[in-house]
């Protein structure tokens, strides 16, 4: 698969433009997730990770949201090691015969009954404790894969127009907490020039107040910013049109939920698809008619290439794949009683293939 | 293209108008300078051309705005989004987007012009604001000078007939600033923009302006003239027309270059006085540390340098140690090294503060001088080398030891501040001190005289937030003072009160750094300039020798008065009556 890739992806991208439409990453990254949530196999799971770190390492730029992909991984782990401290301290379901340690069990009134404190630790408990923890920790670095390869705000140019300002919303309030964050750090040293211990909770309970009032005045700034930059203008649409949106989003929007009422219900199957897609039908033309009130135009949308395609499909293709190839045994290497996993050929080719991006996507440029 | 009729503005919940009486009106393609003295309501009347006031900030406006005959009573600042840019003082909050690509084109994205157009109108605008280099760089990685321009150019694309611009080059250092001020001069020139910017760095934007319109006082009645008629009679003005005013010169020059022409007569007249020039200069030597510490001895160059506002010397002298020796440096950096996010942000530093010294650091927008000012206060950890600040590694120290030792204001004083109201923020500067009750109290009395207790922090004004930020930290008597950017936001008046309140503190023994973009600062008050680039020390020496060896850091009396080596109006002045 490192071969040489096909003739007429090597042509240098778009100067300044990302190579490739950030819609497709984020497939990839979702294709690899789904993957994950198949299988409790930890050397697939290992080799999931290696597979999104190699991509990650090969294509993200320098910008500061690629540096997401580090804090996600940081994130796995803590999830992996909480989980492992329950297991340990509360027990596990899991019933087992290899104790590994025993701990003092706090003894609870009888109206906590169904809880365990301390205890009987197994190797059993730990392993499938162990195999939960890596599954969740692998999903988590595929989003933090999508994060650093694609800015998520670009993601927003592929907005509908009429949903466009609730996505400015969402960007916005996206980017609160990295300020927020910095602004605690700042205001925490600020503490040391006062005197005070720059570290502990008191130190960041005093800095709270001064930190959202910080925050909230550089929204306000932002907002007036967007404001007179012409933010929400909106151009004269005809009533007929209004209305027509109006019905057209509501009734789509219940046609929908009628929909996948009747899919869940057994009497309803027959009705339920058809409503549903109907309803679908009527909701995305609401929006689409309701973007014409807003008069913005887009500058040099991402393009969705024969790169965006190969990307996506083979995230797709590895989760596809790996659920359709693995025999259940493999994927989910027995706790009770404990085998040692194996390594089943076929599922870990198939997530191989999700490697390709680090072969037909372009190296970043390096600022110069 | 900008008429004012007769407007005032009253906010909510205030007893009198921020402006009244402003009635005139900016003609199309001239680039107006708007000036006054902190407080008088320069921004409101900035705010009102864009729509913001009274539409975004509340309050009640008076009287008529209309903007390319468009009345902001009836339009919102969305609909006058073709028709003006604005931007504010702070370039960050200004952004939408992330890359500056993408910046560029949000406006008019939001107008919604058609893609070519706005393809063409990027690619021309990186060109005239020299971006294309920057095209695709994300915008927290750029200079205070690129994010500037970037600000500048956001709002350009969708072609404004008029730009407003409040503060555009107060944060940047001197090169980054004539930049943003060519690019100003060029659109005005080529593209026949109205600009209309406030600017309190008068020296290096007064001489770009066509017409200057004066905000007296807070709710005076606005002038409007030729920017030599408003100088002449204006509150606030630069060191050149400083030097005009004092030598009679008719009309008064307002650029180098004018004034150099009319100098020769006072070049002679201060070749014959009784001095020569050098010993006005003779700050050069920092105060011998042992009369510095008896703070009886006037520093030296303080007959030409004392200040008229009297020092407050009495609860600022610092304790002296007794038997310490008196030469021992309150300072010393040696070959230090510190890495910030991967970058090495300064590069074998090495640099020493003795008592009664003041050292101002300066250089571009990151160059390193607030990462040195962090060092010293312990925030950074150095990579390698050095630091000892009075005998204690700062990083190391407690914190509450560490105040006795060296003290930081940082560049944005509110981050000192925690409290609701300045009596209660003095008790607790009090008990982090370790200072006796009242100790905080009495010098905040001292440098903010009509300053009442209950006041809130947030509604002082800069130049007070600073002051009181200053006496917080004063008040655990640090030998060694530290000051990042302290004339940011600051009019002539506060920033001359700040000016004695330095020297006093130096010639009582306090040893102060500065980092500063600010010339004239640095050539009134160090003694010593040290010039980082790249994290490295380029230039270390006297104020006198540094400054006037680069063009970019010679503050303007120098310029004018060169060869000979004056640095401020004041030491002409003495030079002359003597």
């Amino acid at each position: 698969m490192a071969g040489t890739p096909p003739q007429g992806l090597t042509m240098a991208p778009r100067r300044g433009r990302p190579a490739v439409h950030p819609g497709a990453w984020w497939l990839w990254a979702l294709g690899l997730a789904t993957a994950a949530t198949r299988t409790t196999n930890p050397i697939l799971l290992a080799l999931l990770i290696a597979v999104s770190a190699y991509v990650v390492a090969a294509r993200r730029t320098c910008a500061p949201w690629s540096r997401s992909y580090s804090a996600f991984v940081r994130l796995g782990l803590a999830v992996l090691a909480v989980r492992l401290l329950f297991a340990v301290v509360l027990g596990s379901p899991v019933p087992g015969t290899h104790t590994v340690l025993t701990l003092p069990e706090v003894p609870l009134p009888h109206w906590a009954q169904g809880i365990r404190l301390g205890g009987r630790v197994t190797a059993e408990g730990l392993v499938f404790a162990l195999y939960d923890g890596l599954k969740l920790a692998t999903l988590l670095i595929c989003v933090g894969a999508a994060n650093a390869l694609a800015n998520p705000a670009r993601l927003l140019k592929s907005l509908p127009g009429a949903l466009y300002e609730a996505g400015v919303a969402v960007v916005v309030a996206l980017t609160f907490a990295p300020h927020l964050i910095a602004d605690v750090r700042r205001l925490r040293a600020a503490r040391r020039l006062r005197g005070r211990p720059d570290r502990g909770l008191r130190g960041l309970l005093q800095v709270g107040l001064p930190v959202l009032e910080g925050a909230l005045e550089r929204s306000v700034a932002l907002a007036a910013a967007m404001d007179a930059r012409g933010f929400g203008r909106t151009a004269d649409v005809p009533p007929a049109v209004r209305r027509t949106t109006t019905a057209l989003t509501l009734g789509g929007l219940l046609g929908v939920c009628a929909g996948t009422y009747g899919l869940l219900t057994a009497e309803g199957a027959v009705y339920g698809l058809p409503v549903l897609l109907a309803g679908l039908a009527a909701a995305l033309a609401g929006l689409l008619l309701g973007g014409r009130r807003s008069p913005r135009t887009r500058y040099r949308p991402d393009a969705w290439g024969a790169r965006a395609w190969l990307v996506a499909g083979s995230g797709i293709a590895a989760a596809a794949l790996l659920a359709a190839a693995g025999d259940p045994a493999a994927l989910r290497p027995g706790v009770v009683p404990l085998t040692a996993p194996t390594l089943p050929l076929l599922p870990a080719a198939a997530l191989l293939l999700g490697l390709l991006p680090a072969f037909v996507t372009p190296t970043p440029e390096e600022p110069a | 293209m900008i008429r004012f009729e007769n407007v005032s503005v009253t906010y909510d919940g205030a007893a009198e108008p921020a402006v009244q009486g402003v009635d005139f009106e900016v003609p199309e393609g001239e680039l107006v300078l708007l000036v006054g003295p902190s407080g008088s309501g320069k921004s409101t009347v900035l705010g009102a051309v864009s729509g913001l006031v009274p539409h975004f900030t509340g309050g009640t406006l008076r009287g008529r705005v209309t903007v390319a005959g468009r009345d902001t009573r009836t339009h919102k600042p969305r609909e006058l989004a073709d028709v003006v840019g604005t931007v504010g003082q702070d370039p960050l909050s200004h952004f939408v987007t992330d890359t500056v690509e993408d910046e560029l084109a949000y406006g008019m994205e939001s107008l919604g012009l058609a893609p070519q157009i706005m393809r063409r109108r990027v690619e021309e605008t990186l060109d005239l604001l020299g971006l294309a280099a920057l095209r695709d760089r994300p915008i927290a990685t750029l200079s205070g000078g690129q994010q500037q321009r970037v600000a500048i150019g956001s709002v350009l694309t969708p072609h404004p007939k008029v730009l407003v611009l409040d503060e555009p080059t107060s944060a940047l250092d001197p090169a980054a600033a004539e930049e943003v001020l060519a690019v100003l001069q060029r659109l005005v020139h080529d593209l026949g923009t109205t600009v209309l910017l406030a600017e309190h760095r008068l020296e290096r934007v007064v001489q770009y302006a066509d017409l200057v319109a004066l905000l007296p006082a807070a709710g005076a009645r606005p002038v409007l003239g030729t920017p030599a008629e408003v100088m002449a009679v204006s509150p606030v003005y630069p060191p050149v027309v400083a030097l005009g005013r004092l030598t009679g010169w008719s009309p008064l020059p307002l650029t180098i270059r004018d004034a150099r022409r009319r100098a020769a007569p006072l070049r002679d007249r201060l070749a014959n006085a009784a001095r020569i020039p050098d010993s006005a200069l003779q700050r050069d030597a920092p105060p011998p540390p042992d009369s510095a510490l008896r703070g009886d001895a006037p520093p030296p160059g303080g007959a030409a340098t004392r200040p008229a506002v009297p020092a407050p010397r009495r609860f600022l002298r610092r304790r002296t140690v007794p038997g310490a020796p008196p030469s021992r440096p309150t300072a010393v950096v040696t070959s230090l090294d510190v890495r910030r996010g991967g970058i090495e942000a300064l590069r074998h530093v090495d640099l020493t503060v003795t008592p009664g010294e003041t050292v101002a650091l300066m250089g571009r927008n990151g160059a390193g001088k607030s990462t040195l000012l962090s060092a010293l206060v312990g925030l950074v950890e150095p990579a390698r080398g050095s630091v000892r600040v009075g005998g204690a590694v700062p990083h190391r120290t407690a914190p509450r030891e560490l105040v006795r030792r060296v003290g930081l204001v940082p560049q944005e004083p509110r981050d000192l501040l925690y409290a609701d109201t300045v009596a209660t923020e003095c008790t607790a500067a009090d008990r982090d001190a370790g200072a006796a009750l009242g100790s905080c109290r009495a010098l905040v009395s001292e440098l903010l005289p009509d300053v009442a207790d209950d006041t809130h922090p947030r509604d002082l004004s800069e130049g007070q937030r600073l002051a009181l930020a200053l006496a917080v930290v004063l008040t655990a008597r640090p030998p060694l003072l530290l000051l990042d950017e302290p004339t940011r936001g600051l009019d002539y008046a506060a920033k001359a009160r700040l000016l004695a309140v330095l020297r006093g503190l130096a010639a009582d023994g306090h040893a102060i750094v500065l980092a500063t973009h600010d010339v004239e600062l640095a050539a009134e008050l160090a003694h010593r300039v040290v010039i980082l680039a790249d994290g490295e020390v380029v230039a270390d020496g006297p104020t006198a020798e540094v400054v006037v060896a680069s063009p970019s850091f010679a503050p303007q009396v120098t310029k004018v008065l060169a060869p000979q080596r004056w640095l401020t109006v004041t030491q002409v002045r003495e030079a002359l009556s003597s």
